[in-house]
């Protein structure tokens, strides 16, 4: 099997080198059409604007919209590796989708840098060299989450959470910093618009708070039907059900909710300065945290292509590995398995003017890594 | 405490029902006179939502809100009845099928071009929002009591308008032989298009009572859709009353299952497993449910030999 890799990586590698030495072709696979559209489509204007702000023009991105289905990017990504000889993949948003390109892209000797998506599973026994992850490993936002309850006296919580990977992923997350007593602990149908039934239970249990990882639509469903109920126990979830994108939908039910990120658009540094206003600037609307972690993809990309290479694949690498770029979110570096070393935020929802928007109200997790870096060997 | 927990569920499965019988209503009867199935009936929902969404956030009034949820639905219902799907009235099932998927794609494209990717904001109105004292101590949303009550005002409207009027003879009448009223004089193809309109204002009222506590997007018909034929086919294709009973069996039976079943489990199994055994049997419990009455009665309750 090793062997098999080797000769497969050699072969790539001769045809590579035999095609074109200048210039580096990104094929970016991402969610532009269907249910989540608007995350694919802010990671690319996010990585576009970068690229644009960059003034490079040996950068060739080729754009492919994975219909939020796996089958679909397995097929997108076995053309961008064989037609389009791209030399980096980026752009995946779902964690089920990355699992099925991210193993084969790195077996073919493609650096994949991950914009959104982080399973554990890439994080721990199966990472890999060429897998670079921009944003988080999946438990991150909880683990902070849980932290965040600890330091404000939550003791009783109410949790819950679809029943998928990444929704087992964020209950465990959450669980793994909590010290308090959970009150309840529901798994929801993926795709459930409905929470009536949870939102009964919720009152019924005596929790002290409510924990809710519910991505997308789900989250607006929830939030809108919670602050309707009549239970008014303090909610707190990771900054997924509370991106730009979703917030204007929610409108004033997510008002004062305490979420955590590791971005937020009031981050002091003048790279999220930046950032911030040109893309307003040129998009007309305000970035979600999926744009910020787009734009830093792209950043993290050029700062490498400035020192070595993508031909001279031990040498990018290196590159890659350094970080040596402004990230929007401040201090960024990775850790051993290829993943961030980050602060994690705690934000609370407000209204400026007409804009339902995040602001930082404190630190949940400094320089946090991940529970799975331990599991890598590489 | 237990029993006003089990109370609410009951409504919030009975307001479940009520909605899905909105959805199932439109579909069973564009079935049962037209014999077509109308995959794209989850666009004409979402239509409905969108049009809400939309002059709720121009005029600020939710009753304007929902007439325009109907006007719109219904006016692309006439729409597409006129101009693709009356050609497949005589066709196989299979381009039906064909077809009106093909306007799913259409609708949900369409609406991105318009609207764009990111979900749109409507909420309940004001004096609707909150929550009633009911008797016995429980405490109900307001929105969802009045959701119930919306349900059931139209569902005894359709069974006025089928039982009394001449409206309702001629499309019963259809459902029995199409050749034969044609024959009798009776404007078949006008009558079709009303009834297709019918069936789209009722989803599309659906959508924007459903959009209100849930999202508007793109996609949001789909889910629903396949609720709704769930229910069709429980209570026998082309039965309004059969819809009806179906749809309350389904909402009942799917917010009870998820309520009693992992409590059930949790009498001989340790918590974690029972709450995971419990939703997962939970969420197949309406296709069991689908499957018995289809081993007893293959044509559902109420459908006719």
């Amino acid at each position: 099997m090793k062997m098999k890799k080797l000769i497969l990586a050699a072969c790539t590698a001769m045809l590579a080198t035999g095609a074109q030495a200048e210039g580096l072709k990104v094929g970016m696979i991402t969610t532009l059409s269907g249910g989540g559209a608007g995350l694919g489509i802010d990671v690319r204007d996010g990585f576009m604007l970068a690229v644009e702000q960059s003034g490079r023009d040996d950068i060739d991105v080729v754009i492919e919209d994975d219909q939020r289905k796996p089958d679909v990017a397995v097929q997108l990504a076995d053309k961008l590796i064989q037609s389009e000889k791209v030399d980096v993949m980026t752009g995946i948003i779902w964690s089920n989708l990355a699992m099925a390109v991210v193993p084969g892209a790195v077996a073919q000797g493609k650096f994949y840098l991950s914009p959104n998506a982080g399973p554990s599973a890439l994080a721990g026994k199966g990472c890999d060299p060429l897998y670079f992850n921009v944003a988080w490993q999946n438990d991150n936002l909880h683990e902070a989450a849980g932290a965040y309850a600890n330091s404000v006296g939550y003791g009783n919580a109410f949790i819950l959470a679809p029943n998928y990977p990444a929704g087992q992923d964020a209950l465990t997350g959450f669980k793994r910093f909590y010290k308090g007593a959970v009150a309840g602990e529901i798994y929801t149908k993926l795709g459930q618009t409905d929470y009536a039934s949870e939102i009964a239970e919720i009152r019924a249990s005596g929790a002290d708070s409510v924990y809710f990882f519910l991505p997308g639509g789900m989250g607006i469903s929830f939030l809108k039907q919670y602050a309707n109920s009549g239970v008014d126990l303090p909610v707190v979830g990771p900054a997924f059900s509370f991106d730009q994108g979703i917030l204007q939908a929610v409108g004033e039910a997510a008002l004062g909710v305490r979420n955590t990120s590791q971005w937020s658009k009031d981050l002091d540094n003048a790279a999220n300065v930046a950032f911030v206003e040109s893309f307003q600037a040129k998009y007309g609307r305000l970035p979600s945290l999926y744009a910020s972690q787009g734009f830093d993809t792209a950043l993290l990309l050029i700062s490498a292509m400035e020192v070595a290479d993508v031909e001279d694949q031990d040498a990018f690498r290196t590159a890659l590995k350094a970080a040596n770029f402004a990230s929007t979110r401040g201090d960024f570096a990775f850790g051993p398995n290829n993943h961030p070393i980050q602060d994690i935020y705690v934000r609370e929802v407000v209204k400026e003017g007409d804009v339902y928007t995040n602001r930082i109200v404190g630190v949940a997790l400094e320089d946090r890594g991940d529970a799975y870096a331990a599991e890598c060997k590489m | 405490m237990s029993l006003i927990l089990l109370a609410e569920q009951t409504l919030n499965g009975l307001q479940f029902g009520v909605m899905l019988f909105l959805m199932a209503a439109g579909l069973t009867l564009i079935f049962g006179v037209m014999g077509l199935i109308n995959l794209a009936h989850g666009s004409l929902y979402m239509i409905g939502a969108f049009a809400a969404a939309a002059t709720a956030a121009a005029t600020g009034s939710f009753v304007l809100a929902l007439g325009a949820s109907l006007g719109a639905a219904a006016i692309a219902g006439v729409l597409i009845e006129v101009t693709i799907i009356r050609r497949l009235y005589d066709r196989d099932h299979l381009d039906q099928v064909l077809a009106t998927f093909a306007l799913i794609l259409i609708f949900s494209e369409g609406t991105r071009w318009v609207f764009g990717s990111f979900p749109l904001f409507l909420d309940t109105p004001d004096y609707l929002s909150g929550t009633t004292s009911l008797p016995f101590g429980v405490q109900y949303s307001l929105y969802r009591l009045t959701l119930i009550f919306i349900g059931l005002l139209v569902a005894a409207g359709l069974f006025w308008m089928i039982a009394k009027t001449r409206i309702g003879i001629r499309i019963r009448a259809g459902e029995n032989d199409r050749e034969m009223i044609g024959a009798l004089g009776v404007d078949i193809s006008r009558l079709y298009t009303l009834v297709f309109a019918l069936g789209a204002a009722l989803a599309g009222l659906a959508g924007a009572l459903i959009g209100a506590i849930q999202s508007v997007q793109v996609g949001m018909g789909e889910p629903v859709l396949i609720l709704a034929f769930v229910v069709i086919v429980i209570g026998g294709i082309g039965s309004i009353k059969g819809a009806l009973v179906g749809a309350i069996l389904v909402g009942l039976t799917d917010t009870l299952g998820g309520f009693l079943l992992p409590r059930l489990f949790a009498l001989f199994l340790d918590p974690s497993q029972a709450t995971s055994v419990g939703s997962s049997l939970a969420s197949m419990a309406i296709y069991i449910l689908m499957a018995g009455v289809l081993l007893f009665r293959p044509k559902g309750l109420f459908g006719d030999a």
